[in-house]
């Protein structure tokens, strides 16, 4: 667990005098960790080279250690100044030089502390609060005419991700995308962390929430009945998902068909592609979905066990929609800013069988929220990795077979 | 022709012990001290044909013999000392002002930023290293990289007995190195041997490097050593070089030799 930072500098011919490895193993011999940041090698013998050198240590005590360990090899502490703040322009403008977030763990120095950026997230914007000292990642769209808004790279400081400690496939924090790796693993690893944040949810501890965004081919393929139980015992908090999964869903419940194909048969039934459209128009006049649940016309499946567990439900519009669903928010930076609201608690990120929606997920989580995306297309995960969510293990493979199998390792006897 | 920059030992004696070789106990012979310093002259004169710059000796400055220590000068530019200890630091505004008034051109270090002259910057033509940790700093050597335009690469010395890089290693002409390896950690040695050939390493063994075997002055093909190193002798003339022994015992209760009493200026 990282308890203290420093970044220090190196400087002079330190490539081919092995002092920066001297210094980086001693870091490492003395229990720290580093990231070599901004190394800049001289184009010639006589050039200098330098480095930057974050240093992460259990403690501060430990990290004074290293400081002074290194120190004589000539790493000196970097001369640190605060970060250069501009009044934003504008409503929803930003600042021209505003710094733009990556989403890692990253601090800002004001008034000569060093403090978290809070709900870090990939391409916002960073406002500052000078009188309670705190900063917060800003969505472009939020901006307030005047706000403090960071500019520059002076003052900010962007973490690594830390290997977790548990031994699982997120520990090797790569995004695994073949068809042709086994997925079990995957899969029994993913359960394992779930059964614990279960189990910690239940105690009250933070950060345990489960998130799963999913798409329409869940109830397609057969994975319906996974994910209800897998609701319905506890283990997913919060789910994001459009119209059409939500739609597909309760269809199944009233007419036993997805998108006009019989669930059991697996054939088209006569006029099944209205069903949908029926299913929509039922719950629109009944008002909601949670109505209709209440009500009792929806009993079973997804949404029914989304409300009857109490589970946050983001749906997210598209312009392909039916209806939509009453729930469905139709203004894309509305829904954006509710499933933004959703994340604060969520401690895994199930994305499952929709490019939209486990891009536009993965757009908004910070980096060190472990995710799984699971599609049966490979363009799916490497789309996200190739966005910036490389914490996000990529598993080929169809969507019920995931739900099922993960369903099976936490106890479904389906 | 070499020009060397020398100091006469009229005050030469222990007055302070900052180095491990220094006990005020082992009291300096004025007499033979200046004899051993007298006949050094005579064999760098007379045998290695080199030019003596001597610089006037200061009453309670014993250290000011070791002129390897006045500063660094390349061409016509000089950077004076930043002594580590105060004992030395006296000796500074001495070395800065025979620089100034034989028209080098001055460059000073900030203050504090240790670095202790030619006695831990040396080198070949193109390849400078500095010995750092136990006088120097090693923050020195970029500057100074910048201001000669040189490649440096700085040296851990590891042994509190080789506190100047020139007691422990010294560049022979043709691009030999005359050096006692355990003076510095795996990182120094290994950088030395990425620089410099197998055939070029001569390493000095441990009796004759506690005798200051590597505190030689070479000039062309002749080496001064302190008296007393004849493996070295021999490895020196295995690979051509004609050492030239001068008995500096006096110098070396001061942990200094034939190198330390001695400044090139070109």
């Amino acid at each position: 667990m990282v308890q203290a930072q420093e970044t220090v500098v190196l400087r002079g011919h330190i490539i081919d005098s092995l002092i920066l490895a001297k210094v980086l193993d001693t870091i490492l011999m003395m229990g720290g960790t580093f990231d070599l940041q901004d190394v800049s090698i001289g184009k010639t013998r006589q050039e200098a080279s330098r480095a930057n050198i974050l240093i992460q240590a259990s403690s501060p005590q430990l990290l004074a250690e290293i400081l002074q360990a290194i120190q004589p090899h000539g790493a000196a502490v970097e001369l640190e100044r605060d970060c250069r703040c501009e009044a934003a322009p504008a409503d929803g403008v930003f600042p021209e030089q505003f710094y733009a977030t990556t989403h890692l763990p990253t601090q800002v120095r004001l008034q000569g502390q060093w403090i978290d950026v809070e709900r870090i997230e990939m391409d916002l914007g960073i406002v500052v609060d000078t009188d309670r000292v705190g900063a917060r990642a800003l969505p472009m769209g939020e901006v307030k005419r005047g706000d403090l808004i960071v500019s520059g790279r002076t003052g900010v400081r962007v973490s690594p991700l830390q290997r977790p400690q548990e031994r699982d496939v997120f520990s090797f924090m790569e995004s695994q995308v073949s068809a042709e790796r086994p997925h079990g693993h995957i899969i029994a690893d993913v359960a394992k962390r779930m059964q614990v944040l279960r189990d910690r949810h239940r105690t009250g501890l933070p950060d345990c929430k489960v998130l799963l965004a999913g798409g329409p081919a869940i109830i397609h393929a057969g994975g319906r009945e996974a994910l209800t139980w897998l609701i319905d015992a506890g283990f997913i908090q919060v789910l994001f998902c459009g119209n059409a999964l939500a739609a597909h869903d309760m269809e199944a419940e009233l007419y036993g068909t997805s998108l006009g194909y019989g669930l059991s048969a697996g054939r088209a039934v006569p006029h099944g592609h209205e069903h949908h459209l029926r299913t929509i128009n039922r719950i629109r006049a009944i008002g909601s979905i949670v109505a209709a649940v209440k009500s009792g016309v929806i009993k079973q499946g997804i949404m029914a066990a989304c409300v009857q567990r109490g589970v946050q439900v983001v749906m997210a519009g598209t312009i392909r929609d039916d209806g939509p669903l009453p729930e469905v928010i139709t203004d894309s930076i509305a829904a954006q800013a509710a499933m933004r609201a959703a994340i604060p608690g969520v401690g895994l990120a199930l994305l499952i069988a929709s490019t939209l929606h486990s891009v536009a997920t993965g757009n908004l989580l910070p980096a060190t929220i472990p995710t799984v995306c699971v599609d049966v297309n490979p363009a799916v995960p490497t789309k996200l990795a190739d966005r910036g969510s490389f914490q996000a293990v990529g598993l080929v493979m169809d969507a019920a077979s995931f739900l099922r199998d993960l369903a099976r390792e936490l106890g479904w006897r389906g | 022709m070499s020009r060397l920059l020398v100091c006469p030992p009229d005050y030469f004696r222990i007055d302070y012990e900052i180095n491990p070789w220094m006990h005020r106990s082992n009291v300096v012979n004025p007499d033979q001290a200046v004899l051993q310093w007298h006949r050094l002259m005579q064999v760098l004169e007379e045998e290695l044909g080199v030019v003596l710059e001597r610089m006037k000796p200061v009453a309670g400055l014993p250290d000011l013999v070791f002129t390897a220590n006045a500063g660094v000068v390349v061409g016509r530019r000089a950077v004076p000392s930043r002594f580590r200890y105060p004992e030395r630091q006296r000796e500074e505004a001495h070395f800065e002002g025979w620089f100034h008034d034989h028209g080098y051109e001055v460059v000073t270090l900030d203050e504090g930023m240790y670095f202790e002259g030619a006695g831990d910057l040396l080198g070949f033509p193109n390849c400078w290293f500095g010995g750092y940790r136990q006088r120097s700093d090693i923050r020195a050597f970029p500057i100074l990289s910048e201001i000669y335009g040189k490649e440096i690469l700085p040296l851990e010395l590891m042994d509190s007995r080789f506190y100047h890089l020139d007691t422990c290693f010294c560049p022979l002409s043709g691009g030999d190195l005359l050096y006692y390896p355990p003076a510095f950690d795996r990182y120094g040695q290994a950088a030395i041997m990425e620089r410099i050939g197998p055939k070029q390493r001569l390493p000095v063994l441990e009796h004759e490097a506690l005798k200051f075997a590597c505190n030689a002055v070479c000039v062309g093909k002749r080496v001064i050593l302190p008296a007393g190193c004849p493996d070295t002798m021999a490895l020196l003339e295995s690979r051509g070089y004609q050492p030239y022994p001068v008995p500096l015992d006096e110098f070396m209760k001061s942990g200094g030799s034939a190198k330390c009493l001695t400044l090139a200026l070109d």
